[in-house]
């Protein structure tokens, strides 16, 4: 132990040094020369820029299918977790190596193969659609866009919690009497909440920035299937500059906001699992 | 096959009654998560061999065989062979001085580091649109002096730069972590110098997070839609990747053409899996063997 205060590893000056000049010139400063063009703008233009009626029906489907497709990966993520830990059947290894897919697929490949399967002679569409359910260039699109994005967030994040999982702690309330679904309510659930809500943060704030996947299954309708990064893509393309450094500035602030409720999350959780 | 499989006997005992679901509630709930799987996961992913197979191979490799779609995989092929060592090399640097050093803002450069995750990648398209466009005063520098970034091949390579500059530097850190500074002091000790330490210790230990940084920091970069499409200016056979050659098709009307392009993605996204269980198992065994020989290791 004496030996370390003499022996002190090389290379910290070159490495933290290459490490921040890399992350300035990739990162930080092209991030702040964005900012730097909202100064071009008045506080009355940006907003007004930032809240026209199209921006906020975009913001508008871009939160709330947002938030439905989160919620969707809470509940049926857990159920994942929870089936690939708990119990054993063919296939689950295969599975389990299939959950993290939507993270290696590219978007536009998502978004593609997806609208095929929900368009009105797609594998899913011929029995969805007349039953009234469009999964194909309509709103309801983007939450099925959204939710394949989404899938691996929840599992992940709750897959080792559940394996840590004291289960002496479900045998002693079983043997006290509770019911199965009592003692998953007031014991293992709780235990499970501060990661559920982890893997539901990221799964909402990936979703909010999504563009790929969503642009291929929306249909893109102004008012009606537009998501908030596609009208940025928009204004660009009508040369519209400040319209789309106004969405893009409110689309950032939210995401820096999230990440600031994911690092919380997160240090709730491994304070709740000590 | 429910009950204990005899290899967990030892380790995960039966448990006690009531305190497992029923074989009725347990065979539901298996199915409802299969069924959810297999609309999420099996469907897509079959449905996109289908479509590119069903009107058969010759019409597969003639839709492939396309000149603009050529260069789409070319082009595609030198973005990540100029992206992905400019970000294994950064991982590097910034896993060793995060692991290996004690500093003031640690915590703060990590979070810097995992930005461009929490960032659109439409944001980060336009980020770099109006850093190099003609409408600000770099761009019109660059312009009179004609270098071209936006709308041509150095954006596109800036824009994937910046969406996959986390991967590598974030499976590394954990694993230099874990793998501590008492080997590289010992090399250091015997008189080893700096980068013969680096290369002959450090490297070997952390080989497999390494390579399963790379892998994902690669299926990232060939697969970024949005930023690219932002600084592409969608010039077939120039400036489009392969997933912006996947739009241009599907807008064109060319299923099959869209999808054969696609299935070459949707390949690169299977052997990614592939190679990242791979080297998960690697890399609990390394974890393993280091425990069994330093029990007073931390553990992962």
């Amino acid at each position: 132990m004496v030996a370390r205060s003499f022996h002190v590893l090389p290379g910290f000056g070159l490495t933290l040094g290459y490490t921040l000049s890399y992350l300035s010139v990739i990162v930080l400063l092209p991030i702040a020369g964005l900012f730097l063009r909202l100064l071009d703008l008045s506080w009355a233009d940006f907003w007004r820029l930032a809240t026209t009626e199209r921006a906020l029906a975009a913001y508008r489907l871009t939160f709330g299918a947002s938030l439905i497709a989160a919620l969707l990966n809470a509940a049926f993520g857990t159920l994942v977790a929870w089936v690939l830990v708990r119990y054993e059947f063919p296939g689950r290894r295969l599975l389990d190596a299939l959950v993290d897919f939507p993270f290696a697929l590219p978007t536009a490949v998502a978004g593609l193969t997806l609208s095929s399967l929900f368009a009105a002679n797609g594998w899913l569409g011929q029995w969805l659609v007349p039953l009234g359910i469009r999964g194909a260039f309509t709103p309801l699109g983007v939450v099925i866009a959204l939710t394949f994005i989404g899938l691996p967030f929840v599992v992940r994040t709750l897959q080792p919690v559940l394996q840590n999982f004291e289960r002496e702690v479900e045998e002693a309330a079983a043997t006290l009497g509770a019911s199965r679904l009592r003692t998953f309510l007031t014991i293992i659930a709780p235990t499970l909440l501060p990661a559920v809500l982890t893997g539901f943060a990221l799964a909402f704030a990936r979703a909010i920035g999504e563009y790929g996947s969503v642009i291929f299954i929306a249909g893109n309708k102004p008012f009606e299937s537009e998501i908030a990064p596609l009208l940025i893509v928009i204004r660009l393309e009508e040369f519209d500059y400040a319209g789309a450094i106004a969405i893009a500035v409110v689309l950032l602030v939210i995401s820096f906001a999230l990440l600031a409720v994911i690092n919380l999350l997160e240090r709730w959780a491994s304070a709740w699992q000590h | 096959m429910a009950g204990v499989t005899p290899s967990r006997l030892g380790t995960r005992p039966s448990p006690a009654r009531g305190a497992a679901e029923s074989g009725p509630a347990r065979w539901l709930l298996i199915s409802l998560a299969l069924l959810f799987l297999g609309t999420f996961l099996l469907l897509p992913l079959v449905n996109v061999f289908y479509q590119a197979l069903h009107k058969g191979w010759d019409t597969y490799l003639r839709a492939l065989a396309q000149p603009d779609t050529l260069s789409a995989v070319k082009l595609t092929l030198l973005v990540a062979a100029i992206t992905v060592p400019l970000n294994t090399a950064f991982g590097l640097a910034a896993a060793w001085a995060i692991a290996k050093f004690e500093f003031r803002g640690k915590a703060l450069l990590i979070t810097l580091i995992d930005l461009p995750f929490s960032i659109s990648p439409i944001v980060a398209g336009l980020i770099y649109l109006l850093l190099f466009g003609l409408q600000g005063p770099l761009g019109r520098w660059l312009d009179d002096h004609d270098i071209r970034i936006v709308f041509a091949v150095p954006g596109i390579v800036l824009a994937t730069l910046f969406v996959t500059v986390p991967f590598v530097a974030r499976e590394l850190i954990p694993v230099m972590q874990t793998t501590g500074t008492e080997q590289e002091q010992a090399a250091l000790t015997l008189g080893a110098s700096g980068w013969r330490t680096f290369w002959q210790v450090t490297l070997p230990s952390v080989k497999w997070g390494l390579l399963y940084g790379i892998i994902l920091c690669n299926a990232r970069a060939m697969g970024e839609f949005g930023a690219v499409s932002v600084l592409s200016g969608h010039i077939s056979g120039q400036t489009e990747t392969m997933p912006l050659r996947v739009e241009k098709l599907y807008h064109e009307y060319n299923a099959t053409g869209a999808f054969a392009v696609a299935s070459l993605l949707a390949v690169l996204a299977l052997l990614t899996l592939a190679l990242k269980t791979f080297l998960e198992w690697k890399q609990q065994r390394a974890y393993a063997l280091a425990e069994r020989a330093q029990p007073g290791a931390p553990a992962s």
